[in-house]
């Protein structure tokens, strides 16, 4: 675990060493409030619900954009090699880049939270769809920077990773959208209930509505170890190639 | 100790280490020697479980690559190739980190760097970024990280590319004295560096060792010859009769001054320039130049290496 943790802290240290994290810490955050409050005072409800639905979205290039440096990086400047040869397993690699990746999105996600507290000084929202909604944020970054720890672990180039990663979690959000699913006619349409259980951000509104069901929790904790047990799986078959 | 034992690397269709087998010893410096490519830099990463082998196998102190990859790299200090760190770390936090990985107990750490710092001379770098290093510091940053642990066992690549003259002098002095109680094993491409750094040289060539040996061995395997060359006046003939059987005449020409110029070979390694002096007053002629050649390091090498075709 001590291992875990000294990749953890120096994963951190490159983030907020160098201006990556602020910038995307700066930018979520503003994107965020302006398309939130763009609508909100028009429309006059003491609800969150107009920032929660933006979220899939914004997350669909954020995350990777987080996530793409996290190997291909190492691979480019060579420095994997000096990695790999300390007294590691490849689980305590992954798992140390991922969660410090997680620490940024999660810190982003976190400087919102004003955001709930105008809301809430402004009328009386349901606290526990807020608190659901956050939750379900959490959960939908998680799964989405596994995807995108995968993909870096394949490339050494930053802009493929940010490129292939987009592409990949932009298919899972949209199979689930009516915009797909509409299209699933005639004996396709067995079909319709697969592709609305794939969707990302199906599970995400129905966790946002307050709902914390099972189901939910067990398509994100699948579609966040099954990505990093691939990472894993990918470092392993790099060295035998 | 390190033991490699038949170990062979293909990537696709290219073999990049063929059926290579060696050990290096405790307290041993071994040199692994060849030109660019040849399967020098595949070794060492597979000793340090960074790749694996099609076949074959690699031991340090014991511990199989395949069976305990971790407890290996735990057993070594690992130098890479061209230096690749963190640039955005300070020198100070960088050997922290590596410390820490390491398994260095938390309350050790701040020592252990000072040592390293000291050891590698980086006093005057130890709190800034690694990017800002030039080439020498970054090498010694390099091998601070490899030594950090006190590993038995060192792989070292391409360790002194990139210094100017005095660093690569105290770089080889500090080898050798490490090399007194640690098995170390590192590459060059440099025949003279090998020579002066090593207690044994493996050359290795197109993935297979061609050679091994001493420095001294590995100079005297070049088909075991040294040559003669002299300038000679008087009966020619005669003397050429007289020599004793380890000697070869190449060629004899007459040449100025009644002179003729003379190369001999000798089969044999000890110097006889004397019995050619005491020969040639033998037969009442005179000398007017004598020197001997011994086949040096280089022209083992490229013999070796086949390197002396182009």
């Amino acid at each position: 675990m001590r291992q875990v943790l000294a990749i953890y802290r120096k994963e951190l240290r490159l983030y907020f060493d160098s201006p990556i994290a602020y910038i995307f810490i700066i930018v979520f955050l503003a994107i965020t409030s302006w398309l939130f409050f763009r609508t909100f005072f028009l429309i006059r409800v003491s609800s969150m619900r107009s920032f929660f639905t933006i979220i899939p979205w914004l997350c669909m290039f954020f995350i990777p954009a987080v996530s793409m440096r996290l190997w291909a990086e190492e691979r480019k400047t060579g420095s994997n090699e000096l990695l790999m040869s300390l007294p590691l397993q490849e689980w305590e690699v992954v798992l140390g880049k991922y969660l410090a990746a997680l620490t940024v999105y999660v810190v982003a996600i976190i400087l919102t939270t004003p955001l709930a507290i105008v809301v809430g000084a402004l009328g009386s929202p349901e606290w526990g769809v807020i608190v659901g909604s956050y939750l379900g944020c959490i959960f939908l970054g998680a799964a989405i920077l596994a995807i995108g720890t995968f993909i870096s672990s394949l490339t050494s180039n930053q802009i493929v990773a940010f490129i292939v990663s987009v592409i990949i979690v932009a298919g899972l959000t949209i199979v689930g959208q009516p915009l797909v699913t509409m299209f699933l006619q005639g004996p396709l349409i067995v079909l319709v209930p697969y592709a609305e259980w794939l969707g990302l951000a199906n599970h995400f509104s129905s966790i946002s509505r307050g709902v914390i069901d099972s189901r939910d929790i067990i398509y994100y904790i699948l579609l966040t170890t099954l990505p990093l047990y691939l990472t894993v799986k990918s470092i392993q078959a790099s060295k035998v190639g | 100790m390190i033991e490699v034992e038949n170990l062979t690397k293909r990537f696709g269709s290219t073999v990049a280490v063929d059926a290579v087998s060696f050990a290096v010893k405790p307290g041993e410096v071994v040199g692994f020697l060849g030109p660019n490519g040849a399967g020098k830099t595949t070794t060492m990463r597979i000793i340090t479980g960074l790749i694996y082998p099609q076949s074959g196998t690699a031991r340090v102190n014991g511990r199989d690559i395949w069976d305990e990859p971790v407890e290996v790299r735990r057993l070594l200090g690992y130098l890479p190739e061209a230096t690749p760190l963190y640039d955005e770390m300070s020198v100070t936090d960088f050997l922290r980190f590596v410390a820490t990985v390491r398994g260095i107990p938390s309350r050790d750490i701040p020592a252990r760097v000072d040592k390293m710092i000291d050891v590698c001379s980086l006093q005057t770098m130890a709190f800034k970024d690694i990017s800002e290093l030039s080439r020498g510091f970054r090498q010694r940053v390099g091998l601070a990280q490899a030594l950090i642990h006190d590993p038995p066992a060192l792989v070292l690549d391409e360790l002194t590319s990139g210094l100017d003259p005095s660093q690569i002098l105290e770089i080889r002095r500090l080898v050798r004295e490490l090399g007194k109680e640690k098995a170390i094993l590192f590459s060059t491409h440099i025949l003279d560096e090998a020579n002066k750094t090593c207690d044994r040289i493996l050359i290795i060539d197109d993935g297979r060792l061609v050679g091994e040996g001493s420095p001294h061995d590995l100079a005297a395997m070049a088909s075991g010859e040294a040559v003669y060359s002299l300038e000679f006046k008087g009966d020619a003939e005669l003397f050429t009769e007289k020599l004793p059987n380890h000697f070869k005449v190449v060629h004899s020409r007459p040449g100025a001054e009644g002179y003729t110029g003379m190369e001999l070979t000798c089969s044999d390694s000890v110097d006889h320039s004397e019995d050619l002096f005491d020969l040639t007053v033998a037969v009442g002629g005179k000398l007017r130049q004598l020197s001997r050649k011994e086949a040096t390091l280089e022209d083992v090498f490229l013999e070796l290496t086949k390197g002396g075709e182009a």
